[in-house]
């Protein structure tokens, strides 16, 4: 049988598969074929393997998942040609659970960025628009779901790099509760924020996807064990308290064709059997996005340090060693990088470091705080996941402060540790419209619950419209 | 005008858990370069760090017998900088919540007890070792080229820091060899020095006797034992002393001790002040260890060495309590004497004559060695050596040894001792001429001459008789 990738959900291949229709040989060189056609204009890999390993639905990672023999270079020069000798916890729970491995999409270096433009192997294209962003940093991911080219991905999300680029495709992306999946073997952009989640199709491939790699692991020290993870069947939200805090949803810099998607699936939570009510959360907004940017820079500036030439990656020589190592982090990072390494090690600096990195990790308690007061009343809260919808390539490339406001209602909940869930809620400008649900600790599954029942009410078509 | 010396000491121990601090590398001295390393101790992206638990309790441990608070919430925190030997670009070690704080440890002096305040110890991971090849005096600077065996890197280490409360370069060293085996009897380091298993550098400034509050110090580094560090520190005492009494300004600088020249050389002063870039490690959780945990090891702290010595000293003299404390014969000492042995002869038998037959003090049954000590008089010497060297064998027995009787026979000793005398006619007018000191020689010669089965009670009785004819 033909398989049609644009359509196809995981969960549905995986039925094919299993009653035997489809071999997973089969449904791989489907999607491998696909990226034949497709990934020249939307370039959404960066390498693809050779061989089929496995026997269930094959999978892409997001590039900066590490996976052992298959080269990793998370979108950055100094990394090039580094093939990891170990596979990161969540490669190799994706490789026991029988998924082969499509290939390694890009993102923006280190994970840097909204639009995938930051990567130095060059941009992802939106396959709804390829003169448009998919988003970033996880872009590759959610362009290869959206255009076919993978039954489903794995993206890493530290202020919004899942749940963003999930929304300028018009596909589920799922930021999980920090600590519920492991990093064990993630290039690391900011420890205490990155978190690897699925982009999806649907919210049930979602949270099947969830299921395999969620879980402690003894080699990333801050993992918990998560709840057992339920797939989601009802369809309404009887008895569901549904948040609508005022500044997620009335930020400037909103466009109006977003709101109003937006707030039409606010009111069909209603018509669901939903308790819909406004809250408010005035310091997630106001002091997130500038916090955000004091905490990841400064991790990142640690983070990115071992980039030394010495030991794997780029080497630059010049002389000595120093000479060697400001060579290659010349040469081997992009201007982003370097920005936000700059601002990191500055808001560490002695003298500075009470007023820029400790001030920002008090107001990070006060973001969390909130939202716990929020969560007395709610059971999820709702907002647009973008405040736009896919902007054109170049549009904010010159602009890093108007690229960071991308990420201005994501930021919050990353920042308080919370899951948050991205599911297109319609279409402005013909372009998808994110629809982001955020919830408590641990809470996935109310987040399936509430996304599966939506996306059924809503029935928007995730095939973009000029490839139907 | 008098000057005080004011010493602290920063030392670092290695600990000797089977593995890593942050990973499961296997620890083991010597083995071939970049044997034991993996994705997380040569920093490979994504890798992260998991902490030793034996590790952590090892610190605790160290801590309580230090007289040290243990906190209930320790962080890791990061230390960034630069260098090949530093793999992640950034140290994981302890900063503003250590996991051990306000301790104080006593260190007996001839005059009484002095109680060192111990600032804190903290738990972090060592540097990888940096060779470099080519170039000016194996520095990075100028090297041809560096190689790095990352082996060591990532051992778990404690770094302890003392009050500057130490008052003369003797005392430091005895200090150190206190702590040396507190450490060592807690068996969580073998902490030698020449393995560099135990580093310490000294904090050095002088003032004048009764002036309050401190001049500015120097460090020195680079000592490797307990005597270059009591010369490290007196070399730059005298230095310091001469800085201020020639009307100069000690400036604060560190230096390198050179033990063959006895020299102090200053390090290059780097241009900027060090930003390490401080902030809570983000890939570990906070430490908090157990309250239980903490009181079970609280009751397996040994007797401090330091109260050893004052309770060993009655019987004996300082130096030689302290000697058989830091050499951790203090034990074998006790039960030797409880056995019935003289303490003197103990003393002496156990600190230095098993030392020099290398008997481990652990192998010898103290009955048998008191036994012996109790007959030394009554056999030759040499079969008195050959028992103590035989003394730690499984099964030694002292009663075979004690069977073979000295000559104590004046007639059999007098004419060899006769002979000696006249032999030696030098000596002799010397020994009559007022030193005395020399009796020693003319013991040893009859011993030679009697092959070592002289009663030397008995020599020594008919020599004094005879040079005093």
């Amino acid at each position: 049988m033909t398989v049609d990738t644009l359509r196809l959900t995981a969960e549905d291949a995986m039925r094919l598969v299993e009653r035997g229709e489809v071999s997973s040989r089969e449904l791989w060189e489907a999607y491998r074929a696909a990226i034949d056609e497709r990934d020249g204009e939307l370039h959404c890999y960066l390498t693809l393997t050779g061989e089929p390993e496995g026997d269930g639905v094959p999978i892409a990672l997001k590039d900066v998942i590490g996976t052992k023999g298959v080269e990793t270079t998370a979108g950055s020069k100094i990394l090039k040609g580094y093939v990891p000798v170990y596979d990161s916890t969540v490669a190799a729970r994706v490789k026991e659970a029988g998924l082969p491995l499509l290939g390694k999409t890009n993102t923006d270096e280190f994970a840097m960025g909204s639009s995938t433009e930051n990567s130095a192997f060059g941009p992802s294209h939106n396959p709804w628009d390829p003169t448009r962003v998919p988003g970033g940093s996880g872009g590759g991911s959610a362009a290869a779901v959206a255009a076919g080219l993978a039954p489903w991905a794995l993206g890493s999300d530290t202020g919004g790099s899942i749940k963003q680029p999930a929304a300028l495709c018009g596909i589920v992306g799922l930021r999980p509760t920090y600590g519920t999946v492991s990093r064990y073997g993630i290039v690391a952009f900011a420890s205490s924020l990155d978190q690897v989640g699925p982009t999806t199709k649907t919210v049930r491939d979602c949270a099947l996807l969830y299921r395999v790699i969620a879980g402690r692991d003894p080699m990333d020290s801050t993992t918990a064990d998560a709840p057992p993870v339920d797939l989601p069947e009802a369809e309404d939200l009887k008895g569901v308290r549904v948040g609508v805090p005022r500044e997620l949803n009335e930020a400037e810099g909103i466009e109006p064709g977003v709101r109003e998607a937006v707030e039409r699936a606010i009111e069909l939570c209603r018509t669901l059997g939903a308790e819909v009510g406004e809250t408010s959360l005035p310091r997630s907004v106001d002091y997130g996005l500038s916090c955000y940017y004091l905490i990841a820079p400064a991790e990142a500036s640690s983070n990115l340090a071992r980039y030394d030439g010495v030991r794997y990656g780029l080497r630059v020589t010049d002389g000595g060693y120093h000479g060697m190592v400001e060579r290659t982090r010349d040469e081997g990072f992009g201007d982003e990088p370097k920005r936000r390494i700059m601002l990191g090690a500055y808001a560490l600096s002695a003298g500075y470091y009470e007023a820029f990195y400790g001030q920002a990790q008090k107001v990070r308690t006060v973001i969390a705080d909130e939202h716990r007061a929020a969560f007395e009343s709610f059971d999820v809260l709702v907002s647009p996941t973008s405040p736009t919808v896919a902007f054109a390539l170049g549009a904010k490339a010159q602009d890093p402060l108007a690229m960071y406001l991308s990420d201005l209602l994501t930021i919050p909940s990353c920042m308080a540790g919370l899951p948050g869930l991205n599911i297109p809620c319609g279409l402005s400008d013909g372009l998808p419209v994110g629809l982001q649900l955020v919830g408590p600790q641990f809470s996935e599954n109310t987040l399936f619950r509430v996304g599966h029942a939506l996306e059924r009410a809503l029935d928007f078509d995730y095939v973009p419209e000029r490839l139907r | 005008m008098t000057w005080e010396a004011v010493i602290g000491l920063e030392i670092h121990v290695h600990l000797k858990t089977r593995t890593k601090m942050f990973c499961g590398c296997e620890l083991e001295y010597g083995a071939p370069e970049n044997t034991r390393t993996c994705p997380v101790c040569l920093a490979h992206p994504g890798a992260l760090p998991v902490p030793n638990e034996q590790a952590i309790e090892w610190t605790v441990r160290l801590g309580l017998a230090l007289g040290c608070e243990i906190a209930e919430t320790a962080l890791f925190h990061r230390k960034n900088y630069f260098y090949p030997d530093l793999p992640k670009g950034y140290q994981i070690s302890q900063y503003d919540a250590p996991l051990c704080v306000n301790g104080r440890f006593a260190v007996p002096g001839a005059d009484g007890d002095h109680e060192i305040g111990i600032t804190r110890a903290h738990l972090e991971e060592d540097a990888a070792k940096t060779v470099h090849i080519g170039g000016a005096g194996g520095r990075i600077g100028g090297a041809e080229y560096s190689l790095v065996d990352f082996n060591r890197g990532g051992t778990p280490l404690v770094e302890i820091v003392t009050e500057p409360d130490l008052r003369s370069a003797e005392e430091a060293k005895r200090f150190l060899q206190l702590l040396r085996q507190t450490i060592v009897e807690l068996g969580i380091s073998d902490a030698e020095m020449e393995k560099g298993t135990l580093r310490a550098d000294a904090n050095v400034s002088v003032r004048e006797a009764g002036e309050s509050g401190y001049r500015t110090r120097c460090e020195i580094k680079n000592m490797n034992s307990f005597n270059f560090i009591a010369r490290g520190i007196e070399a730059e005492i005298e230095r310091q002393i001469g800085v201020w009494e020639s009307g100069g300004e000690v400036v604060q600088q560190t230096y390198d001790y050179d033990a063959s020249s006895n020299m102090l050389t200053a390090r290059r002063t780097k241009e900027e002040a060090e930003d390490y870039r401080y902030f809570p490690e983000p890939d570990l959780v906070p430490v908090q260890p157990p309250p239980g945990l903490v009181e079970r090891l609280r009751r397996e702290i040994p007797e401090p060495p330091g109260a050893r010595v004052r309770r060993l000293e009655a019987g004996l003299d300082f130096e030689t309590a302290t000697g058989l404390v830091t050499s951790g014969r203090d034990r074998l000492y006790q039960a030797v004497v409880a056995a019935g042995a003289d303490r003197r002869a103990a003393a002496n038998v156990v600190m230095n004559q098993l030392a020099g037959a290398g008997v481990a003090p652990d192998a010898v049954d103290p009955g048998e060695l008191a036994k012996l000590i109790e007959g030394r008089e009554t056999i030759p010497r040499g079969t008195f050596a050959e028992a103590i060297a035989a003394s730690g064998d499984p099964g030694f027995s002292a009663e075979k040894y004690l069977a073979e009787a000295a000559v104590s026979d004046v007639s059999e000793l007098d004419p060899v001792i006769d002979r000696i005398l006249a032999e030696n006619e030098a000596q002799v007018s010397a020994y009559r001429g007022g030193k005395e000191g020399l009796l020693g020689f003319f013991v040893g010669a009859v011993m030679r001459e009697t092959k070592g089965k002289a009663n030397p009670k008995v020599v020594n009785e008919r020599l004094r008789e005879k040079l005093s004819a």
